[in-house]
């Protein structure tokens, strides 16, 4: 630590002690973000039992501000991908997502989600949710236990932190909160419709 | 079901539908049909030797043959309760496995919806899965995959796309 920093410091405890906090507004924004992610009730295979795992008193997502699962995208913070990616299923995963207000977060839960898993190879699986959908934290495991979902949890909220308002996509007059293709079910597999294309 | 069961049951299907009606009764028992015989050693076997259940219905590809083969197993579902509730039973219980052969560029194999309705979404998986039509299914279409899809993934020729 520099000395310009610790004298900060010395400042800010010195303030602290006279009932006055000092903080940026960023952190502020993000601080409150981030207490209170509410995830999409949304599971999709096994993964999602330790998903419910996470969120009852053992385990307990309350402790992050987590414990709302919301029946509505539009009401979501955080789409937690837990499970299996079917062809068949991933043009309402694709939906959901579209249908979420920013800024949105995508959790994708278990080794499915991540790359197809065991199912990789199979005629009916996504090879990875970021096929189509950006992800932001990638939990590994088959089944993650919900230790590991609440790790990645803390993962995404460092990332939250991390996260500068000029620099985010979704915020501001320009900002990028551009619909993903949804893919359409074709003669031999999934189709993206022809268009723009997310990145 | 023990061997002489299997030989015993074969020696009635064959007196109730003629020579001729099976082609083979396999190391496993498995008893193995001409396709046009199905229906009527089916309704037999309902009838008259009490197999009141099948229990499934699968496909199989012998592309090396140039076959395509579906698999029936049926079942005596009275007399496996009567087989729990008294210890014993006056037949057989099962599992009585029925296969047929048709060829693998035109496998179309009687429909046997009209003597057990269960087999009414097994046909349509099997035809989704392996592309065997089942002749006089009232509704005969895929069941898992979409309706665009073209393939049949459960054949042994089928290239997953690379996606």
């Amino acid at each position: 630590m520099s000395e310009a920093e610790q004298m900060g410091l010395s400042e800010q405890i010195e303030l602290e002690k006279r009932g006055i906090f000092l903080t940026t507004v960023e952190g502020l924004y993000n601080w409150g973000r981030r207490s209170s992610m509410w995830p999409m009730m949304f599971g999709l295979a096994c993964c999602a039992f330790e998903m419910m795992a996470a969120g009852a008193p053992r385990f307990d997502m309350a402790r992050f501000g987590s414990e709302l699962f919301r029946a509505s995208p539009r009401q979501a913070d955080v789409m937690i991908v837990c499970g299996t990616v079917t062809k068949k299923m991933a043009p309402m995963v694709v939906r959901l997502y579209n249908q979420m207000a920013e800024p949105r977060y995508v959790v994708a839960m278990g080794a499915c989600a991540v790359s197809g898993g065991p199912f990789r190879d199979g005629y009916n699986v996504v090879k990875g949710v970021d096929t189509y959908i950006p992800v932001d934290v990638y939990i590994p495991g088959c089944p993650p236990r919900p230790e590991s979902l609440l790790y990645g949890w803390m993962t995404l909220q460092r990332l939250i932190d991390g996260q500068r308002l000029k620099s985010v996509p979704w915020y501001g007059k320009d900002g990028d909160t551009r619909e993903r293709p949804i893919p359409q079910y074709g003669p031999h597999g999934l189709e993206l419709p022809e268009g723009p294309a997310g990145d | 079901m023990t061997a002489e069961e299997v030989q015993a049951l074969r020696a009635r299907l064959e007196e109730a539908l003629g020579p001729g009606a099976i082609e083979e009764v396999q190391e496993s028992g498995a008893i193995r049909l001409r396709a046009e015989m199905l229906p009527a050693a089916c309704r037999y076997l309902r009838d008259r030797e009490g197999f009141d259940y099948l229990s499934n219905l699968s496909g199989v590809d012998w592309i090396e043959q140039g076959q395509m083969e579906v698999v029936y197993h049926l079942y005596a579902m009275r007399r496996g309760e009567q087989f729990f509730l008294q210890g014993q039973a006056d037949g057989l219980l099962g599992p009585v496995v029925l296969r047929v052969r048709v060829p693998r560029d035109e496998p179309v194999v009687p429909s046997v919806v009209s003597i057990w309705p269960s087999a009414l979404f097994q046909e349509r998986e099997t035809y989704d899965m392996f592309g065997i039509r089942f002749a006089g299914h009232p509704d005969l279409r895929r069941i898992y995959l979409w309706d665009e899809f073209e393939d049949h993934p459960l054949r042994k020729d089928y290239v997953p796309e690379e996606a």
